[in-house]
């Protein structure tokens, strides 16, 4: 009896103290952040490009890097829907009678969405050089859009299973064709799409590997597809490497900057998913 | 039965998986009447409910032999079309499915998939069968709201709006008021029995009562095999054989 009471507080603390750190951390990385930036941040940072010297500037700010992530988190998640849509619509909708087919592809995306985005980015590099395309935004949209595709196939892929057979049974019977249903079954996920959408976009502006040799940098806002573009993440890795204090200092401001952009989408992601289970039938 | 009949079923065998669910299934429905399909639950009524406009297609390990004829022609043909031998049979499932869009576009969009694109066509369509299904003067002055913002017993007529939209033969009801109030329930029961003059109807139902009240026909299924067949009073109350009697004095189930 005694050692059945002792094996309860033993695990009861283990869980508790486990939780503890894990939840301690997430503040500890917010307030880290956000105490070392916060000195250095001010509106310059968010409204112009980099000046005053010094490799990446010491005044200014990091609008190249914000506008470049947009683009480029933007860009992918638009070309990778694109493609994932038809992807998952196809798995569900048309593979039913294979359901090994199907599983074996939801397996490779889920080995897909595993792969460290350095490969993706190593990856992206040898189809920039096929193609002969130079460092640029392009080049780190489509690094990127290989990144976040399992992402949003395997999203949507769940999404969809949340739709009843008898949906999808009620416009069949209409004599409704598979790509008429598929049209309903979209309809039907829409705020579903919508955080699929939100996830990859916070996965995608938040990565470095994959932009780090396909997007290049620049100081520049970026103003073709063509032209080398700078990311946040990047920004704050070669911030965050210069022996200068003060612009070690705005590597901490464009790190907030970054999370707090993050910390948007992900409560917005949590809004739509919760707001979205609610109207299911 | 000197009509012929709307739905031949003729040694139809289903099977899924390892399990064969329908044996050897011989049925003749008759053309402008009401067929219940009675039996326990898990005999295979509503398998046998889903054979008839070929929703097994889409199922994995759903094997089907035999032949299903209506109007003669045998919709398992290779040949035949599934969105023509669908078109030509509403399903009410157990509960209301309404397509995510306003009550108006639910009922036109049977149409408009089949090629009705003139407004004037849709709007008196949509109105006909709102008003068919007694739902019109519910729901006149919101057409364009969300069709999930009305009540299950009206999502229910609704969904059947829908199907009869596309200008059906047969109506094909999978316990159609299991989900609803009795009120609701007795509602679509009269629906049923008005709509039998202009369609073949066919339900499932596992509440003895529900098949006496609406039904011409009896199917007794039982373990994947037509037990009985006749009209309602007869199977019901003087059963030729043993296991109707059984199940209908309530000692199976």
């Amino acid at each position: 009896m005694r050692t059945r009471k002792l094996e309860e507080l033993f695990f009861r603390t283990l869980m508790v103290l486990a939780t503890i750190l894990v939840a301690g951390s997430f503040f500890l990385i917010v307030g880290t952040v956000f105490i070392k930036g916060i000195h250095y941040m001010n509106l310059d940072m968010i409204t112009k490009t980099p000046g005053g010297g010094f490799y990446i500037g010491k005044e200014g700010g990091v609008l190249n890097a914000i506008i470049g992530s947009f683009y480029v988190a933007g860009g992918a998640t638009i070309l990778g829907l694109i493609i994932s849509i038809p992807v998952a619509i196809f798995i569900n909708l048309y593979m039913d009678g294979k359901r090994f087919l199907s599983n074996t592809i939801r397996m490779a995306f889920d080995v897909l969405f595993g792969i460290p985005s350095i490969v993706y980015g190593a990856f992206g590099f040898l189809i920039m050089v096929y193609f002969g395309i130079r460092a640029s935004l392009l080049g780190g949209i489509i690094a990127v859009t290989l990144l976040v595709i399992p992402i949003l196939v395997r999203t949507l892929d769940e999404v969809i299973r949340t739709v009843p057979f008898e949906l999808r049974d009620a416009a069949l019977s209409l004599g409704a064709t598979r790509w008429e249903t598929a049209k309903v079954v979209l309809r039907q996920i829409r705020p579903g799409i919508f955080t699929a959408i939100l996830l990859s976009f916070g996965r995608a502006i938040g990565d470095v590997a994959s932009v780090l040799f396909t997007a290049g940098f620049s100081d520049n806002v970026p103003t073709s597809l063509h032209e080398p573009a700078a990311t946040l993440p990047l920004a704050i890795f070669f911030q965050l490497g210069s022996p200068v204090e003060e612009v070690q200092g705005r590597g901490y401001a464009s790190a907030l900057i970054l999370t707090i952009i993050v910390l948007i989408i992900t409560v917005l992601a949590d809004l739509l998913i919760k707001k979205y289970s609610k109207h299911k039938i | 039965m000197t009509k012929t009949p709307h739905i031949s079923v003729q040694h139809l065998n289903v099977h899924i998986g390892a399990q064969h669910i329908l044996k050897d299934i011989n049925i003749n429905i008759p053309d402008k009447k009401v067929t219940s399909i009675i039996g326990p639950s898990g005999c295979g009524k509503t398998t046998l409910l889903k054979s008839f406009n070929r929703l097994w297609d889409n199922t994995a390990d759903v094997k089907i032999t035999g032949k299903v004829l209506v109007d003669g022609e045998d919709i398992y043909d290779p040949n035949a079309e599934v969105t023509h031998i669908r078109k030509k049979m509403g399903l009410l499932s157990q509960r209301p499915y309404p397509l995510p869009m306003s009550i108006y576009d639910n009922v036109a969009y049977g149409p408009r998939i089949h090629g009705i694109r003139k407004k004037q066509d849709l709007d008196q369509l949509v109105e006909e069968q709102l008003k068919a299904t007694g739902l019109w003067n519910e729901v006149k002055d919101r057409l364009n709201a969300s069709a999930t913002r009305l009540s299950i017993g009206q999502q229910q007529r609704l969904c059947l709006a829908r199907g009869l939209a596309v200008g059906p033969e047969i109506i094909l009801g999978d316990e159609s008021t299991s989900a609803l109030d009795p009120v609701s329930t007795a509602i679509i029961e009269d629906l049923f029995i008005s709509l039998k003059e202009k369609y073949s109807i066919v339900l499932v139902t596992h509440i003895l009562r529900q098949a006496r009240r609406v039904s011409d026909y009896i199917i007794f299924v039982y373990m994947g095999k037509i037990i009985e067949f006749g009209p309602t009073e007869e199977v019901l109350l003087n059963p030729k054989e043993e296991l109707t009697k059984e199940y209908v004095k309530g000692y199976i189930s």
